[in-house]
């Protein structure tokens, strides 16, 4: 059929369609303005990575995790060793301040004509080099809310799992538990355990934990004990609402075992919730961590920790007053950061905020 | 407040089955602290003199040491009942008339952090949210930002290393001229910056709702709208809060009276650390558990009373 017959009239306002090209492939294509599919995980990530104060803080956190894994192997001293010039022990090299040389290390290196490697935040009142005390120290921080966290993590999400989805009475008597744990005053209770502990218990032959002391085993302890309750409310409270969709229902329906409804269906459904709070738990973790050392029922001596790098500054605030500065605002660098990140990915993963 | 019957025995049973759990909770500490005291080796009596067998009989004896643990427990509950926590190990001073003298001391430390981190923590929430993203509402966020991450006992280190002994403006605590400046700023900084997010967040929450533009619209001024309307329902998270806060100033307050050398329960509390004073240990721990406890069991129950939306289960 002939294009032009289609006009039959002049003046009418049927659109002549001679006047219209065909669209190439290539505009068709234009059209499609369908973005990339997305996951729930991938989405967040976006999100928070658009947010500049979790991005600041993820970029000082893997600074100072970067300075904790490179400080050791650089800087020549170690964290328990009492400065020595040409193997003999310099007595005044202690409380140096940042950068100082002491007297014998200064003549050793015009003797010798070469450099000795400075002490970054000096040294401490027994002549140990600061700056690998304080890294010590940020390590045994970090490694103890990020295993503690874990814990919390794994007990909270199987109580929580457990009692959301046996419901009825096991629920009530699982939750009745939890709620007379809530309630027990935590910082009490890590003291108390730390305390007796130290007394009764004697790791020193298990290898990490030794070093770390009995105290540190009664911290975890409690945070195994009593930290997970928050999270096994809300892993409960989660799922409870999931348990109540069709594809629960469908999965039960062709048999699937409540193991497998548990794991491959409920648990991924709250891995957002999951994610905040251990997020959220780190941060608390070294807070306890640096507070029981503070007060001396943190790691053992001679490892250095935070708290007890700050505890023991206090002596000579007056004087050297560095001493606290740089623990104390190692700590607050730490948990700030921890606090930024876990609070950027509440706002990043949490459906129940999206706008 | 216009409950009606079934609601009434509703937050009875509530009440009931709270006061049951605290019940509950507070004798679980108390069985705690008690067997875990009894695990530690070595009895109250081992000193570094070495007592002669039949001594040793006698003072045991006379404390009901030689009973079996568990009959140990009811006899120490019992006089827990009467507000005897025995004596100290370290000093022989009966541990209740310590409790009583240095809890003085502390009750009037936390009292006026509680108050100070109530007032300026709703004040500065109150202003965040009043001028959102503009300029105060940063400054407010930025600081509360940074003491969320400062431990107490790093501010009451700081406090003190920059007022008393770096500028030595503000005198060190002593019983003569106790100065509690310092110590009440460094206990209150991090519960004072919870309570600014908790009522910035309920605030700004509160402004959204329909009865405020209602309000706005029948010309209520702003201040009645702001204080009356706003302020009012925001301020329903934060008594929620008031239980964790006793709990936070408390457990602060265990460091803040040690750096700044105040006598008060806390210090008292490191100090048996530190000597392992058990009895002491365990009298404290007890008492301390028992206010936090009770502290929270109240604020509950008031949030419920006070926001007749929150449903009772």
């Amino acid at each position: 059929m002939d294009m032009q017959n289609l006009k039959k009239n002049p003046f009418s306002l049927q659109i002549d369609p001679a006047k219209f090209e065909k669209a190439t492939d290539d505009e068709k294509r234009q059209q499609d303005v369908m973005a990339e599919s997305t996951t729930f995980f991938k989405d967040g990530m976006r999100r928070l990575f658009h947010n500049p104060l979790a991005v600041m803080a993820m970029i000082i956190l893997a600074i100072l995790i970067v300075v904790m894994i490179v400080a050791p192997m650089v800087v020549p001293y170690s964290y328990e060793e009492i400065i020595t010039v040409e193997g003999v022990r310099d007595k005044a090299a202690t409380n140096l301040a940042p950068f100082e040389f002491s007297q014998r290390e200064q003549a050793f290196m015009e003797k010798y004509n070469v450099s000795v490697f400075p002490h970054i935040m000096g040294t401490d009142e027994l002549g140990r080099d600061y700056f690998i005390r304080v890294v010590y120290g940020a390590r045994v921080s970090l490694i103890v809310g990020v295993f503690a966290s874990l814990m919390v993590l794994l007990i909270g999400t199987l109580y929580g799992a457990v009692s959301g989805y046996a419901g009825g009475k096991t629920d009530m008597i699982m939750m009745r538990i939890v709620d007379i744990l809530y309630s027990l005053p935590d910082i009490l209770i890590v003291i108390l355990l730390a305390v007796v502990f130290k007394q009764t218990l004697d790791f020193s032959n298990i290898p990490i934990i030794g070093k770390l002391g009995t105290n540190m085993v009664s911290m975890f302890l409690v945070f195994g004990l009593l930290y997970w309750v928050g999270m096994a409310r809300i892993v409960r409270g989660e799922i409870l609402t999931i348990k109540e969709n069709e594809y629960i229902l469908a999965a039960k329906s062709v048999g699937a075992s409540p193991a497998h409804i548990v794991w491959s269906h409920i648990i991924p459904n709250c891995l957002s919730v999951i994610i905040i709070m251990t997020a959220q738990e780190i941060p608390a973790a070294i807070f306890t961590e640096s507070y029981l050392s503070f007060i001396g029922l943190g790691v053992a001596l001679p490892m250095p920790s935070l708290g007890s790098l700050a505890n023991a500054a206090r002596s000579g605030m007056q004087s050297y007053p560095w001493k606290l500065v740089f623990p104390a605002v190692a700590i607050i660098l730490i948990v700030l950061s921890f606090n930024l990140i876990g609070d950027a990915m509440r706002d990043a993963f949490d459906p129940k905020l999206k706008k | 407040m216009g409950l009606n019957k079934s609601e009434v025995i509703k937050l009875f049973k509530y009440v009931v089955k709270r006061v049951f759990l605290a019940i509950i909770t507070i004798f679980l500490i108390c069985f705690i602290t008690f067997f875990t005291m009894n695990a530690v080796p070595g009895g109250p009596f081992n000193s570094e003199k070495a007592k002669s067998e039949a001594v040793m009989q006698v003072l045991n004896e006379r404390y009901g040491l030689d009973q079996p643990v568990p009959v140990q427990f009811v006899n120490y509950m019992k006089n827990i009942f009467h507000g005897d926590f025995g004596v100290s190990l370290t000093t022989g001073r009966d541990i209740s008339d310590t409790i009583r003298t240095r809890f003085a001391v502390s009750a009037k430390l936390g009292g006026m952090a509680v108050i100070v981190a109530l007032i300026f923590g709703i004040v500065l929430g109150a202003t965040a949210a009043l001028n959102r993203n503009k300029w105060p509402d940063r400054v407010i966020i930025f600081f509360v930002t940074l003491f969320t991450a400062m431990p107490s006992f790093v501010a009451a280190s700081f406090l003190l290393m920059i007022f008393c002994i770096q500028l030595a403006i503000v005198p060190v605590w002593s019983i003569e001229d106790p100065s509690y400046v310092l110590p009440v700023i460094a206990l209150s900084l991090s519960p004072m910056a919870h309570i600014t997010r908790l009522t910035k967040t309920s605030m700004l929450d509160a402004l959204g709702q329909d009865y405020i533009r209602t309000a706005k619209a029948k010309g209520v001024s702003m201040v009645k709208v702001i204080f009356v309307h706003a302020l009012r329902n925001a301020m329903i998270p934060v008594i929620t809060y008031v239980g964790p806060l006793i709990a936070a100033i408390l457990t602060g307050s265990l460091v803040v009276e040690n750096i700044f050398t105040i006598g008060g329960l806390g210090s008292q509390f490191v100090e048996s650390i530190t000597k392992r004073d058990y009895t002491m240990i365990m009298g404290v721990t007890i008492f301390l558990a028992v206010i936090m406890v009770t502290m929270n069991l109240l604020s509950d129950i008031v949030y419920k009373l006070v926001d007749p939306r929150i449903k009772l289960d």
